[in-house]
């Protein structure tokens, strides 16, 4: 990332400014249970879960701040908080 | 030596403070203006408002807002697309703004924004000091203080002239006394529009909200980051010093009238006795050293135009043969019992050779009158530190005993 004159930076910041790096918890995804309704990757606040091809979902957990909202929302309890090892 | 003021009669017109940063505001030509009435700003965005009724400000949008908070937020937006923004507030209204008034530096957005200083609650009082504005200073947000009606309508095209360039990018508080300047009638130029757009060239940013050129404004900044933009900040800050007093000349090339860049002075050649202190208690000052000059008394004043950036260096060499230094503030840092001005200048001659006796007055709190009496008395004051060499501190002054 580079700062410009006047304090502004090129587009794309959020892909180099990782927010992954102060997680306690990781959510970790049942893909038994998903229905694929998407509320998950419409509800993450740091876009941290990508759609996959088959209708699937994963983390990118560079980004995951480990915040829960998905699980807490997840209609279908697919998705729970693990304590993440260090 | 300052130069000569050229003030042109005959086209001089009497009105209402607020009408003057009004008319001044409409000259600058304002592609957004967003602001929320509050007492004793109302007429200036009365004034305004009927500006744009009458459709006197051309490539212009109004915002209605529902609070101050809202007003400010509207022009992050306005100010980062690319429109020169205006809005103007005081007292509880700009403290309410307090959180948007960092994003807008942060984001280096070179809003100009008029506050008719005025007391903070509780209590409430609707009357001037300076303790809106003050609590106010580390927002990254240029200061500047106006002496009088003219001044302020001025200093209105000024300060657009130091927020927009290039290297500086920093918004600007445009300070008036409440009331005593912006209710108060006197004769003034009404900025002119030629004169205006020679002065003021329309604001051209470099970097702008745009789909097809996407930029990043006010970005997440990690640890890894954000001292870095704080630094340009500062750095920032720092160039405004310069720009202030270049701007100040070139308004005075366009339109023949100066007040001084960072600082001025009156009467200080001689003077064993200075007074520092901001806003329209200025002009009382001023009588009142004419008056003990009458009497041989070397008394001299220091008016600081730009509180943020703060003039060090100015001050520094401005007090170097004053053999006392008076600060008067209408503000207190409670807990510290000094006003803001004082503890800067303190802390300005700190590390200096500079060994001068310092005396800080906190007055005219909540609107109370500042009289001549009461300034003559504080210098009288000063000349006994002078003799005797004692320092007195901060102090409040003119307190009614009776009432604690
Ligand atoms: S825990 Fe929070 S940040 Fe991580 S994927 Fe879920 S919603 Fe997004
Ligand atoms: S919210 Fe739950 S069910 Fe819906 S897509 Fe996400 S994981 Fe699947």
């Amino acid at each position: 990332m580079k700062i410009l004159p006047g304090g502004v930076c090129e587009a794309g910041t959020t892909r180099v400014n990782k927010t992954g790096g102060w997680r306690t918890f990781k959510p970790v995804y049942d893909y038994e249970k998903c229905i694929k309704c998407k509320l998950c990757e419409l509800l993450c606040p740091d876009s941290s879960i990508n759609p996959r091809d088959d209708g699937f979902f994963e983390f990118d957990y560079d980004f995951c701040k480990g915040c829960g909202i998905c699980a807490n929302e997840c209609p279908k309890d697919a998705i729970t908080m693990v304590l993440e090892e260090k | 030596m300052a130069p000569e003021n050229k003030l042109d009669k005959k086209k001089m017109v009497v009105v209402e403070g607020s009408y003057a940063v009004a008319h001044a505001a409409k000259v600058c030509r304002p592609n957004v203006i967003s602001a929320y009435p509050i007492t004793p700003q109302t007429h200036i965005v009365e004034d305004l408002s009927q500006f744009m009724a009458d459709g006197e400000i051309p490539n212009c949008e109004y915002i209605n807002v529902e609070s101050e908070f809202s007003a400010l937020s509207a022009l992050v937006g306005a100010s980062a697309a690319g429109a020169r923004c205006y809005s103007a507030t005081t007292s509880q209204g700009l403290e309410l703004m307090h959180e948007v008034l960092f994003n807008i530096s942060g984001m280096r957005l070179p809003v100009v924004m008029t506050i008719a200083n005025r007391a903070v609650s509780a209590p409430i009082s609707i009357w001037n000091d300076h303790q809106d504005a003050i609590s106010q200073r580390d927002t990254g947000w240029l200061q500047l203080y106006a002496e009088n009606t003219q001044e302020i309508s001025d200093m209105t095209a000024q300060a657009y002239k130091i927020s927009e360039d290039k290297d500086i990018l920093m918004p600007s508080m445009v300070c008036m006394d409440g009331f005593i300047l912006s209710h108060v009638y006197e004769p003034v130029v009404l900025l002119e529009q030629d004169l205006t757009d020679e002065f003021l060239p329309a604001f051209e940013p470099d970097f702008v909200l745009d789909p097809k050129n996407p930029m990043s404004f006010g970005a997440f900044a990690d640890p890894n980051y954000y001292t870095e933009f704080r630094y340009l900040q500062e750095q920032a800050m720092q160039k405004s010093l310069k720009k202030i007093e270049d701007v100040a000349n070139e308004f005075y090339d366009v339109y023949g009238r100066y007040y001084g860049g960072l600082i001025d002075e009156y009467r200080t050649d001689d003077a064993e006795v200075i007074i520092m202190a901001m806003g329209s208690i200025i002009g009382t000052i001023k009588d009142v050293i004419d008056k003990l000059r009458d009497r041989n008394v070397k008394v001299g004043l220091l008016k600081v135009r730009s509180f943020r950036p703060f003039p060090a260096e100015a001050i520094r060499n401005a007090l170097k043969d004053a053999k006392v230094v008076v600060v008067l503030d209408k503000n207190i840092s409670l807990g510290l019992n000094e006003g803001a001005l004082f503890t800067e200048t303190k802390s300005s001659l700190y590390n200096t050779k500079l060994d001068v006796p310092i005396v800080g007055y906190m007055i005219g709190h909540g609107g109370r009158d500042i009289k001549v009496d009461l300034i003559e008395k504080i210098v009288d004051e000063a000349q006994e530190v002078m003799k005797t060499g004692i320092k007195i501190e901060s102090q409040f002054t003119d307190l009614k005993e009776e009432l604690i």
